[in-house]
């Protein structure tokens, strides 16, 4: 099992956000998370990365426990995200926010960088191929030098997902990844997704509301209400699941 | 072979600045008056592009920076009065340790205020520069040598024109060198987005720490410098309002650039003498009414500082535009 959770809770004030929440994920598996907006999806995924601190229950990364890790550990244990409203550098360009994600697994130290010496040009020569294969597979390699905020709406998504896996990360935590984007965009991510899955041999986990993407490439699904997982299965069960149908769209609704 | 290359290119550029201007002084051709401001524009650069780390670079609001560079002037004067007589080697001590001195207290401060958001920070560092004020003011009541509000006195004039240029180059190439890392990247992340950089591995606390220390290092041995050009250190040279002028040189120059705050931090102090020189007698104080209205009109026309995102070609990156 890759990312483990049992029983997450979390509530801010009275409000039960996350309540007593069961997600596994096994070794390359593409699991999706829906349920209607407020759900406490994102909040799921800001207790995992250690944005917020869950006020019970355990998470562990092949084993490791991540409760209580702040997010850098976090990440250098093996999880990166994006966010549901894109959190780029923004004035920084497009090749230094994939180069400030590959940050933790540089070799060189203050003294090498300080004298630059041989040490410190082998590194950010590696550092720049790296930088080229994460950037073509998003077909920004032509932007490397654009500052990030100038880029389109689809591009910044893709950017950000291009971020999170040079930080290198075992499982990927992807929050609402076609947001914005139009049908064209929405296959091509789901492309992208699927190759990317194959090529770097990780897990990803992805909040979506567009459900031509959830239906189309999760293996199996889990659905949210009022903060627990109130279905979970793969996409044909959870179409045909009368809660889900019931948190969506209200009771006491005959569906033909 | 690259390391080397550099280092002579560096030593050429040092030998050249440093030479050909103390050519200039020692030979008359430039009045004694002018080499001094000139001396104290160059310590004022090392001192803004402290700040620069810290403001531009890592977007920590600072407004104690000239309590930072106080620090370091009495440290570094303390240290050379009481131990280093007339010594070349013990002056290049004393400024170091002015330096350190600045770094330790900062840390120090850092450590509860750096989880402050920027705004909070602004105003934990004026309260920290109010209480420098404060202790450096009765400073003899501690220290005698410090001489309190009554001004420090007896400072040996160790501060030449090689010495500043150094520092000077030392400082630029330290900033250059970093900013052009993966430590220099990871500063710029934490100013950018703190949650993005956290999430990508990146300890934003830690790199907060080393971007306030390092331009608080910076501001120390500046001071160290400044207060052995002068020979006199009162504290009032250490107040609010010096924080202030460090703060509108990086503001103007732009916020993280280099070359900005370098031609800026030179405009300014040039411009305020300068203005003392041409402005007919009588009218003197007028500075202080024309520099505002030009910081008013610059930040109109020009609100990402004068050089914007442009470099010198000596500071860019490797492989940069």
């Amino acid at each position: 099992m890759m990312l483990e959770i049992r029983g997450l809770t979390k509530h801010f004030g009275g409000i039960q956000a996350v309540d007593g929440v069961d997600l596994h994920l096994g070794e390359g598996d593409l699991v999706g998370l829906i349920g209607p907006n407020g759900s406490g999806k994102t909040t799921v995924f800001n207790l995992v990365t250690g944005i917020y601190r869950p006020d019970s229950g355990s998470m562990a990364l092949g084993g490791e426990n991540l409760v209580g890790i702040p997010p850098h550990r976090i990440n250098r244990l093996g999880i990166a995200r994006t966010f549901q409203n894109i959190r780029l550098f923004r004035n920084l360009t497009v090749m230094d926010n994939v180069r400030i994600a590959h940050h933790s697994h540089l070799e060189y130290g203050p003294l090498a960088a300080l004298c630059r010496t041989g040490r410190f040009y082998n590194g950010e020569n590696e550092l720049h191929e790296k930088v080229e294969i994460y950037l073509s597979i998003f077909n920004l390699q032509n932007r490397k030098y654009e500052i990030a905020g100038n880029l389109s709406y689809g591009d910044q998504r893709k950017l950000e997902i291009a971020r999170a896996l040079a930080s290198e990360p075992r499982v990927l935590l992807l929050d609402e990844p076609a947001a914005g984007m139009n049908p064209y965009e929405v296959g091509r991510l789901m492309e992208f997704i699927l190759s990317i899955r194959e090529r770097f041999r990780i897990s990803i986990l992805l909040i979506e509301h567009q459900m031509r993407l959830v239906m189309g490439i999760c293996e199996r699904l889990a659905v949210m209400d009022f903060g627990q997982v109130i279905a979970r299965g793969i996409p044909a069960e959870i179409r045909e699941n009368r809660k889900v149908i019931e948190a969506y769209l209200g009771e006491d609704i005959s569906i033909e | 072979m690259r390391l080397l290359r550099s280092l002579v290119k560096t030593v050429a550029a040092y030998a050249l600045l440093a030479g050909s201007i103390s050519f200039l002084a020692g030979a008359g051709f430039v009045n004694p008056y002018w080499v001094q401001i000139l001396m104290l524009a160059c310590i004022v650069a090392i001192s803004a592009q402290g700040l620069n780390i810290i403001y531009g670079f890592t977007g920590l609001f600072s407004l104690g920076h000239a309590a930072f560079y106080g620090i370091g002037a009495y440290t570094a004067a303390y240290l050379m009065k009481t131990y280093g007589g007339q010594s070349q080697a013990a002056f290049l001590a004393a400024l170091l340790a002015g330096g350190g001195a600045s770094a330790a207290v900062a840390y120090l401060i850092g450590l509860p205020t750096l989880r402050l958001t920027s705004d909070y920070l602004g105003i934990a560092t004026l309260g920290f520069g109010i209480i420098m004020k404060v202790v450096f003011d009765n400073a003899d009541s501690f220290l005698p040598e410090l001489g309190g509000a009554r001004g420090m006195t007896g400072i040996a004039k160790m501060t030449t024109i090689p010495w500043v240029i150094f520092f000077l180059i030392v400082s630029l190439l330290v900033v250059r060198n970093t900013i052009h890392s993966r430590y220099g990247r990871a500063i710029l992340s934490v100013r950018e987005d703190e949650i993005a950089a956290e999430t990508m591995g990146i300890d934003t606390f830690q790199y907060k720490m080393v971007g306030f220390v390092t331009g608080c290092a910076f501001a120390g041995v500046a001071g160290g410098l400044y207060a052995h050009l002068y020979t006199f250190l009162h504290p009032s040279n250490f107040d609010f309002f010096k924080s202030i002028d460090i703060l509108i040189i990086v503001v103007l120059g732009g916020l993280g650039n280099m070359s900005g705050t370098l031609v800026v931090s030179f405009g300014w102090i040039f411009l305020l003498e300068g203005l003392r020189v041409f402005l007919p007698p009588g009218y003197v104080e007028l500075r202080w009414v024309l520099i505002p209205v030009l910081l008013i009109v610059t930040m109109l026309l020009r609100p990402q500082g004068i050089f914007g995102a442009h470099e010198f070609p000596f500071l860019r990156g490797k492989g940069a535009r």
